[in-house]
């Protein structure tokens, strides 16, 4: 054991104890902490319950429980619009927002071309800029077009998936840490450089696709800013984030606040669940990303 | 100043060291500068090199070329059919065709139903002439609406004019026709060029099916940029141009804010630097006020929200991760979930939950006596109306959203850590707190350079965050600026959220000429940052430290 050096020297205390004092300590934080990060997530699943009132109260556990406010949600709002907009937006995003990132990120990171850097470079600075701003152009356009307003979700899917190509930093960290030698073999063996992407890479690269389907699943389920532009207050083609962050901002927000606390629930699950179960991906990208850059 | 020598700097205390390097630091921004400007100047003069050389290539071409492609300088494509590039030629020939029908044969239509002429189709040539680029005090666009009268039905009807935002966007697409038109001319001029090249060589020109052909293999990348290029073009490039010449322009929709968004034809006006030369104005009264205590508040969040993160982030991954520690997986899974879970569900279920009405807001109240002082000394009854308290709230609560990012990208990190580094610093007597500051924070530091700049950007934008918790408030009363009315910012909006808050213009109504303005202001802060940020981070400059 390495640890066995150190702790010998340490006057006083054993090594077996120092380390079990330490270890406790953290036990502590991390029990803390998981207290702390899952508090909120009983607070509103209790909340969801609650039947006597619909209003915020002072206590947390409800005196009378219920599925009422789940009822009511599919009963008497327009939560289920909102939540297949911001489904079918999900699925949309995820599959054209994956082919504009993975082509983008693959040809900046294997192909070699005139501009490559100035690309770069451009869609950089690019970035700097508010992107928010972009949408007074386009809701004009898109008024002419008919895509606000109730239609806002179609409009939405294109502005998130038509310049979804400047993302391409985590999957381009991805493809650059693929051996250039397997092209080079390929490349000798006679496959066009299209072969070469669809079937030597594109098989490798599992674990970033899923990452950025998943990425691309995400991003309507959060976003708030173009969302509620482009909906322009019609309530049929809100979010789920804009039309229950309407309900809290309503003249009367007692009436529905435990409703919001259900709606929360019932998007957080499918969404959560997802999420958990390709885990695996996510983290890849994240380490792989922060470290690519 | 003086620049000391690494026998003279290890002389130093450490005091003396950190007083250096900070100086050193402040010196040697005016040297990023000089070398910005060196590095546009030198693009500056390849770029006139390279005109110049087209140049004489396009004389070239014209001299030597036959009456094929000489002809082609006005006809496009010729060369190209001539030489046997039938489907190039044609392709080049209908491109100019539609160039020349767009800018000068688009008769301006009439509306069928009212026999008025409707400002909406028009050619290029005529966008172009009514847009008045830049004219302080003209008009974007030159026909105004004006009252008429329907003698046949006898009722006063409203003639329509132009619509300046449609003209502004039209002439825009007209300008890029035009560029387009000029690369293309220079595109199959250069192909003319090609081709004789080629011809005189005695080679075998290329046919149409090797071109598509190439598509897929040499010229694969233009096939794979293609989309996003469009894309990009389309849906950030021409609305970014469109919202900074909006900047020069006094476009709002105080009259109405559905109206003009609906195609009212109200002519808005150039106005010059006016809407810049405003947010800038820091005088009693004036918009700068707000901005600048806006940027001060921006900056204090994002280094806040940046490295309370990055560092309790990275001291919770080490707990996880630290030898004899159980369940990891299930810590791990725990935090994630605030990943997981959609922001807008849990942040505004928090902003409620520590409001007066939710259980925490009111536990602290009736429970806690210094708060429930401190609140009523400052005449209110929850955290979030008291500014400095609503500020660290925000920062304490991002801790909670944060952490969990960065846990997951130190654990990968400190995994690759290498062991050897550790066992021969304990072999050395390191303890623990030495190990963390001499191995692991610097290496950590290293490595995530590139993300610790991304994560400081994206904090400068981080609208959900504090749109979700605060919206923005408390409301900021002691702030005095006439012109604003009902936009002022709050205590703790960012920049960002007052853009978000001045077009979509709750109250008076939208602004867009200073949210134009605010963009570009934006940009600069965001860029001068990043460049500083970039040169700082140490992962750029000693790149083979622990390569």
């Amino acid at each position: 054991m390495k640890n066995n050096t150190s702790s010998i020297k340490k006057s006083g205390l054993g090594a077996k104890a120092s380390r079990r004092i330490s270890n406790t300590l953290i036990y502590i934080v991390l029990i803390v902490m998981t207290v702390v990060w899952l508090f909120p997530y009983f607070g509103i699943v209790l909340e969801s319950l609650r039947m006597e009132s619909t209003g915020r109260v002072d206590y947390m556990i409800p005196k009378e429980w219920g599925f009422g406010n789940y009822e009511y949600l599919f009963t008497n709002t327009n939560f289920p619009t909102w939540f297949i907009n911001t489904t079918i937006m999900g699925l949309a995003t995820a599959v054209l927002q994956t082919f504009f990132i993975l082509s983008m990120s693959y040809t900046l990171s294997r192909l070699r071309f005139k501009g490559r850097k100035f690309l770069m470079n451009f869609m950089l600075i690019l970035g700097m800029f508010p992107g928010f701003l972009t949408m007074i152009l386009i809701y004009k356009i898109f008024g002419d077009l008919g895509l606000t307003h109730a239609n806002a979700p179609f409009g939405l899917i294109i502005v998130y998936c038509a310049s979804s190509g400047m993302g391409y930093y985590v999957s381009k960290g991805f493809f650059d840490t693929i051996s250039k030698s397997l092209d080079e073999a390929a490349r000798i063996d006679g496959a066009t450089r299209w072969q070469v992407f669809y079937k030597v890479i594109m098989p490798l690269s599992k674990p970033i696709i899923i990452y950025t389907i998943l990425m691309g699943f995400m991003a309507p389920w959060g976003d708030f800013m173009l969302a509620r532009f482009l909906a322009a207050g019609d309530d049929l083609g809100k979010n789920v984030a804009v039309g229950m962050w309407g309900w809290l901002q309503a003249t009367n927000p007692s009436t529905m606040y435990t409703r919001f606390c259900a709606a929360g629930v019932t998007v957080s699950i499918p969404v959560t669940a997802v999420f958990l179960a390709l885990q695996k991906y996510y983290v890849e990208g994240v380490t792989g990303g922060a470290v690519k850059g | 100043m003086k620049q000391l020598n690494a026998l003279e700097y290890l002389k130093l205390n450490k005091f003396q060291r950190f007083l250096y390097d900070f100086k050193q630091f402040f010196c040697a921004i005016p040297g990023w500068f000089k070398g910005l400007i060196l590095a546009f100047l030198g693009l500056v003069k390849d770029f006139a090199i390279k005109i110049k050389d087209g140049f004489l290539d396009i004389i070239h071409t014209f001299v030597k070329g036959n009456w094929a492609v000489k002809l082609s300088f006005v006809i496009f494509g010729l060369g190209n059919i001539y030489y046997g590039q039938i489907a190039r030629g044609i392709l080049f020939f209908l491109f100019e065709v539609a160039f020349v029908v767009y800018m000068f044969f688009i008769p301006t239509s009439v509306d069928v139903s009212s026999g008025l002429p409707n400002y909406r189709t028009q050619s290029g040539l005529n966008w172009l002439k009514s847009v008045n680029w830049f004219e302080t005090g003209n008009t974007v666009g030159t026909i105004q609406q004006k009252p008429g009268y329907d003698y046949e039905y006898d009722v006063p009807i409203t003639i329509p004019g132009e619509d300046s935002t449609r003209v502004l966007f039209n002439a825009l697409l007209a300008v890029i026709f035009i560029i387009a038109f000029i690369v293309t001319w220079r595109l199959q001029v250069k192909q003319c060029r090609i081709c004789m090249d080629i011809t005189a060589s005695g080679k075998k020109i290329k046919s149409g099916k090797d071109d598509l052909k190439s598509l897929l293999d040499d010229q694969f990348h233009k096939t794979l940029l293609a989309p996003s290029i469009i894309g990009i073009g389309l849906f950030t490039v021409l609305p970014m141009i469109f919202m900074i010449i909006i900047a020069f322009t006094n476009y709002s929709d105080v009259f109405g804010s559905i109206g003009l968004l609906n195609g009212q034809s109200e002519l808005y006006q150039w106005v010059g630097f006016k809407n810049l030369a405003e947010l800038l104005n820091f005088s009693e009264g004036g918009i700068g006020v707000a901005f600048g205590e806006l940027l001060v508040w921006t900056l204090i969040w994002a280094v806040f929200a940046t490295f309370t993160n990055y560092f309790l982030g990275m001291m919770v991954a080490i707990m996880i991760n630290k030898k004899g520690i159980k369940i990891k997986k299930f810590w791990r899974t725990v935090l994630v979930m605030t990943i997981a879970i959609p922001q807008f569900v849990s942040l505004l279920y928090i902003s409620k939950m520590f409001d007066f009405n939710g259980f925490i807001g009111s536990f602290l109240y009736n429970n806690v006596p210094f708060i429930r002082d401190y609140l009523v000394a400052n005449n209110t009854n929850t955290l979030w109306q008291v500014p400095e308290a609503a500020r660290i709230m925000l920062i304490v609560i991002n801790i909670w959203v944060g952490i969990p990012y960065v846990m997951l990208m130190a654990t990968g990190i400190l995994m690759n850590i290498p062991a050897d580094l550790y066992e021969s610093a304990q072999i050395d007597g390191a303890n623990g707190v030495q190990q963390f500051t001499k191995i692991t924070l610097p290496y950590m530091l290293f490595v995530t350079g590139p993300y610790l700049l991304t994560s400081f950007v994206g904090n400068l934008n981080n609208f959900n965050i504090i749109f979700l918790l605060s919206g923005g408030g408390p409301t900021n009363f002691d702030m005095n600026i006439p012109s604003l009315e009902g936009l002022v910012p709050g205590h703790t909006d960012l920049l960002i959220t007052w853009l978000f808050k001045l077009s979509t213009g709750s109250g008076a109504g939208a602004r867009y000429y200073l949210a134009s303005a605010l963009g570009i202001l934006i940009f600069l802060v965001v860029a001068i940052l990043s460049l500083i940020v970039y040169n700082v981070i140490p992962s750029t400059k000693n790149e083979e430290d622990f390569a």
